[in-house]
């Protein structure tokens, strides 16, 4: 057996969860959709002592399009994906969610995981941060709302969420009147973990940009690019204002070298990213992006 | 050895209550639980897609789920989609178009093929290099697996065929 030795728990309510956590703390890992958590289980990178598979805690699997949208933690990366809802209030995601690995780590990987786990080449982490999310964490002691930003901060494999708080919840604005997104990433093949990846969303009045957010991953951790968004809110739409935009966003990206490519390589590709993404955007204008 | 828990599996339409540590994967279980040893094991850890299986349907890693958490959920391995002279049109076309050579990716890349075809019954061979992009093999180079893939979805159009 890979794994090494843990005890499990399977609660089915979120007051259990928290309940079991609060009891654990440090010593337990929650299971989501397992999509990274066992293959670290399965190389002993993970030893928790405890396991906490909420899999069975029904009331986290939802997607509310009730004004801003709303979505549980453990809904499925294929259903976000699918969602007609989310498509229509935030079409940015599920063009972000087709990149994600493949239809069966989809079929079990959830939106709540991807946060928690935070992988630093995760397209969610940085496509919810360019639409101001914000994730609601329980724990015993009541409920506390954290926005994408201060959730990362610039953690990797981990975030800002105490040992005995669960993520329960996304929350995510309604889009602005207008808006558009571009979605880039490149990976050397479809569905490996990305080398970087954008996430552009604009709004304009016509010609001139008056709203941006853009949000990198890929480097040391997924963060916004506010370099990119000054160069671009008051500017015309066109190829001036893309291209510097690019080299803001290659000065704010947090790079980094692995054997996959150098930092040199992986800021290259943030800027020319950044300049496809907006290029997209701009075609993408009305439309119902929202 | 750690605590013991019971589950029943129900694989290929059959239950059976098994006894195993929390940390087995659903993978081990089928093969060595329950002797189905048609599901592969290759990275064991989500890349290569031997491991693949239906539950309740949808394709997953069996590598990548605890065999705890498989109660309940109706789990179709390779054995149930067809043998012997009972083949499943997916398993045709991949011994007529040569989809395999040594065959250890096979299981899985049936399963995979069959998912794809159930939600894209024409699929282009664009598309099922895409959505199968997630099932490695080290032999054929790919280009007889698409065709084969191709073919059963032809196949399966005239005489229909799901899992």
């Amino acid at each position: 057996m890979k794994p090494a030795v843990f005890d499990y728990s399977a609660p089915e309510s979120i007051a259990e969860t928290v309940d079991l956590l609060a009891e654990h703390g440090s010593g337990a890992k929650v299971l989501a959709g397992g999509q990274s958590l066992v293959p670290m289980l399965n190389f002993r990178l993970a030893r928790p002592a405890h396991l906490i598979d909420v899999n069975g805690v029904d009331e986290l699997s939802y997607i509310s399009a009730n004004g801003a949208l709303r979505i549980g933690s453990m809904t499925r990366l294929t259903a976000l994906g699918e969602s007609g809802d989310v498509a229509r209030a935030h079409p940015i995601i599920p063009a972000a969610v087709a990149q994600i690995g493949h239809r069966a780590i989809r079929n079990r990987g959830t939106i709540g995981g991807s946060l928690a786990h935070n992988d630093p080449a995760a397209e969610l982490p940085a496509v919810l941060m360019a639409l101001d999310a914000e994730v609601t964490a329980r724990s015993a002691d009541g409920e506390r709302v954290v926005g994408m930003q201060e959730l990362i901060e610039d953690r990797l494999f981990e975030t800002t969420l105490g040992d005995t708080e669960l993520l329960t919840e996304i929350r995510i604005p309604a889009a602005a009147a207008g808006s558009s997104f571009g979605f880039r990433e490149f990976a050397r093949r479809h569905g490996d973990f990305a080398l970087a990846g954008v996430a552009a969303v604009i709004t304009t009045d016509g010609s001139t940009i008056t709203q941006a957010a853009l949000a990198a991953f890929g480097g040391t951790h997924a963060t916004r690019l506010p370099t990119a968004e000054a160069a671009l809110v008051g500017a015309e739409t066109g190829d001036a204002a893309f291209a510097a935009a690019g080299a803001g966003a290659a000065a704010d990206f947090p790079s980094t070298s692995d054997v996959h490519g150098t930092a040199d390589y992986r800021s290259h590709l943030i800027n020319v990213l950044t300049v496809r993404a907006l290029q997209d955007a701009a075609g993408n204008s009305g439309g119902g992006n929202g | 050895m750690a605590e013991t828990m019971s589950v029943v599996l129900n694989v290929n339409g059959a239950g059976r209550s098994v006894s195993v540590e929390p940390r087995k994967t659903l993978a081990d279980a089928i093969r060595e639980d329950l002797g189905l040893t048609g599901t592969h094991l290759g990275c064991e850890h989500g890349v290569c897609g031997a491991c693949t299986v239906l539950m309740d349907g949808e394709v997953v890693r069996s590598c990548l789920m605890l065999a705890v958490q498989a109660g309940g959920a109706e789990i179709t391995t390779i054995e149930g989609i067809g043998a012997g002279d009972d083949l499943h049109p997916m398993q045709r076309a991949f011994s007529e178009y040569h989809g395999l050579q040594c065959g250890f990716c096979t299981p899985g890349m049936i399963l995979a093929g069959i998912d794809v075809v159930s939600r894209n019954p024409d699929p282009s061979p664009q598309e099922i290099r895409e959505e199968m992009g997630g099932n490695i093999c080290r032999c054929t180079g790919y280009q007889k697996i698409v065709e084969s893939v191709q073919a059963a979805a032809a196949i399966m159009s005239t005489e229909g065929g799901s899992a």
